[in-house]
């Protein structure tokens, strides 16, 4: 039987490779969602143009203006009147405008000594994007304040990912999203389709079991899974520089294991569908919306509604992005993330058995 | 009796309350073209899934290819062929690779494997065709080419539902040549089918009516019985008595 079942698996990895455009969709999407979400989409604040108004160039104004001008961030336009502010906002020229007291000097040294003041810098910023806005503000405020003469009151540290990279946290969430896609999609409409082309009613009067025509379905999906892996993990490793300091090979496992789990997902989905198009929408509407939404790849969990983080528990791609952003940006390793861990492993146990049972009730 | 092959005694499937197939009994010899026709809905469908191990009767007993329907379904799976109504080989695979396929999964060795691959493709003149993809082939020959692969582990009985819906007349001509050659040689053809015409090619024909069997005998001899011309009034008698499935009229 060891033949028949390597027969059905040659036959399903044909398959797979003979559908070229949606192998090349399969390979190209982990290395288009990388750069995109890596370079083009990003919740950080750069270049962001700033004017200032400075009635009195005074040694520490110069010196608060330098050190935004050389900032990465900030983007100095040059000094502009008090009366031009307006326009350059309104016309887009400008994000966010300093406009330093006419005496900044005096009242700085007097706010240094202890002697209470009234503002002597004021932040107007365009506030169309409020992202933006907020981060820029608060990123301004910090580098002006650090003036020698003034005691910081806090000292801030960011932990693992000093920089704020957003590409950081992005990585961990493409992965639970990509396997969902290839595992749970692909498999179910492979599955599916076989069933509506009427192959499925040969396959199941042939002696292969189906629990064996399901297994060998999986096999080669499984391997498209590993390569898609290697390829986001090299690209996020050498092209986003995602540091990966829990070891690489800890993060491997455990999305094997997620990998495993999101084909019993599309088993599960095909033991429902009767049609290639409703596999399609149920992977998408119950499987995909959930990861975008509720496994804190892009919005955190912690903001949700109660009732949504309740919800979130259930959602196998939450505990793998939450695992896979400690091991990968907080550099624990596997052990440290055990819980997850167990988590994911008891719900593959749960789905795969399910699946398997159904599938073969199901087609008996 | 060894020449036996499909034995069924009091065969009956049960759905809840509907009674699918009705207490059957038949026999089916070996080299045999057994006719199984009936209107939709008549139970064949359950009746031939029961014989391929596919179902379990809910009472009754039978044998096919010396195997229990009871307790032997697997074994039975491996002695039997099947080809159904609708399209059942693999569009994206070339002719050669769907032979190597079936003959896998029915467990044949590599070497008797590329032998009956050459020998199929020889049979049907495919030869030339060995590496086109299936899908690019006509709707006859695809069909001539399932009836192959169906047979690619030499089954003692081959179960064809419906073979030759919406093929044109010359092909099912080559089909039921081909049907015909297979069962010279040894092997049992179970058919079902909607042409009348196709059912005076069977050596004997049984008559499904409402889950059980009405009429069973050669063609001959069910014109007399029933003092039709053809096959096609013979089964508008029987049928005309349906209490439930449509009516081929």
């Amino acid at each position: 039987m060891i033949s028949s079942f390597l027969s059905f698996v040659k036959k399903e990895s044909l398959h797979i490779l003979r559908d070229r455009r949606t192998l090349l969709v399969v390979i190209m999407m982990p290395v288009v969602l990388i750069v995109l979400f890596g370079f083009a989409i990003s919740t950080e604040v750069n270049n962001v143009n700033v004017a200032v108004v400075a009635p009195d160039r005074t040694d520490g104004v110069i010196d608060a203006v330098n050190r935004i001008a050389h900032n990465d961030y900030f983007t100095f336009c040059g000094y502009i009147g008090r009366d031009e502010i307006d326009t350059q906002l309104r016309s887009g020229k400008v994000n966010a405008v300093i406009v330093f007291a006419p005496d900044y000097d005096r009242r700085m040294a007097q706010i240094a000594a202890g002697v209470p003041s009234k503002p002597i810098i004021q932040l107007i910023v365009d506030a169309s994007d409020v992202n933006t806005a907020e981060a820029a503000t608060a990123y301004m405020q910090e580098i002006l304040l650090e003036t020698e003469s003034v005691q910081e009151m806090f000292e801030t540290r960011m932990l693992f990912n000093p920089q704020m990279k957003s590409a950081y946290n992005f990585v961990p969430g493409i992965l639970g999203l990509i396997f969902i896609l290839v595992c749970s999609m692909m498999t179910s409409v492979s599955i599916v389709r076989e069933k509506e082309v009427g192959t499925m009613e040969v396959l199941l009067v042939s002696p292969m079991r189906p629990n064996k025509i399901v297994l060998a379905k999986m096999i080669p999906y499984f391997f498209i899974s590993c390569v898609v892996l290697a390829i986001i993990l090299i690209l996020s490793y050498y092209l986003l520089h995602v540091p990966m300091s829990g070891g690489v090979w800890g993060i491997f496992s455990l999305s094997l294991l997620y990998i495993v789990l999101s084909l019993s997902l599309g088993l599960l989905v095909s033991i429902i569908a009767k049609t290639q198009v409703m596999a399609i929408l149920i992977s998408s509407v119950v499987m995909l919306m959930p990861v975008l939404l509720l496994s804190g790849m892009l919005f955190p969990i912690e903001n949700a509604p109660k009732f949504f983080q309740w919800f979130s528990v259930t959602i196998p791609a939450r505990w793998y992005i939450e695992a896979i952003r400690k091991m990968m940006i907080q550099g624990l390793p596997l052990v440290a993330v055990w819980k997850e861990a167990l988590i994911l492993l008891g719900m593959t146990v749960t789905v795969f058995g399910i699946s398997l049972v159904r599938f073969n009730d199901k087609l008996e | 009796m060894s020449d036996i092959v499909i034995s069924v005694r009091n065969l009956t499937k049960r759905f809840g309350n509907f009674t699918a197939v009705n207490d059957i009994s038949f026999d089916v010899y070996r080299g045999e073209i057994f006719g199984f026709l009936g209107a939709n809905g008549a139970g064949k469908t359950t009746a031939m899934r029961m014989l391929s191990g596919l179902s379990y009767p809910t009472s009754g007993s039978g044998t096919v290819a010396g195997f229990d329907i009871m307790r032997e379904g697997e074994m039975i799976k491996r002695h039997i062929g099947y080809m159904s109504q609708r399209f059942s080989l693999y569009n994206n695979l070339t002719v050669a690779e769907n032979i190597t396929l079936f003959a896998g999964i029915y467990g044949l060795s590599k070497q008797t494997t590329e032998e009956r691959r050459d020998q199929l493709l020889a049979q049907l003149k495919f030869s030339s065709e060995r590496d086109t993809l299936v899908g690019a082939l006509p709707l006859g020959w695809k069909q001539k080419l399932a009836f192959a692969i169906a047979g690619v582990h030499s089954p003692e009985v081959v179960f064809l539902d419906e073979p030759t819906g919406g093929v044109d007349p010359v092909t099912r001509r080559q089909f039921w040549e081909m049907i015909y050659e297979a069962a010279e040689g040894g092997t049992t053809i179970f058919v079902t089918t909607h042409y009348m015409d196709e059912a005076e090619y069977c050596s004997r024909v049984s008559i499904m009516v409402d889950g059980e069997v009405r009429a069973l005998n050669t063609p001959t001899r069910l014109k007399q019985q029933f003092n039709a011309g053809s096959m096609d009034e013979v089964f508008r008698s029987l049928a005309r008595d349906a209490i439930r499935g449509e009516l081929l009229i």
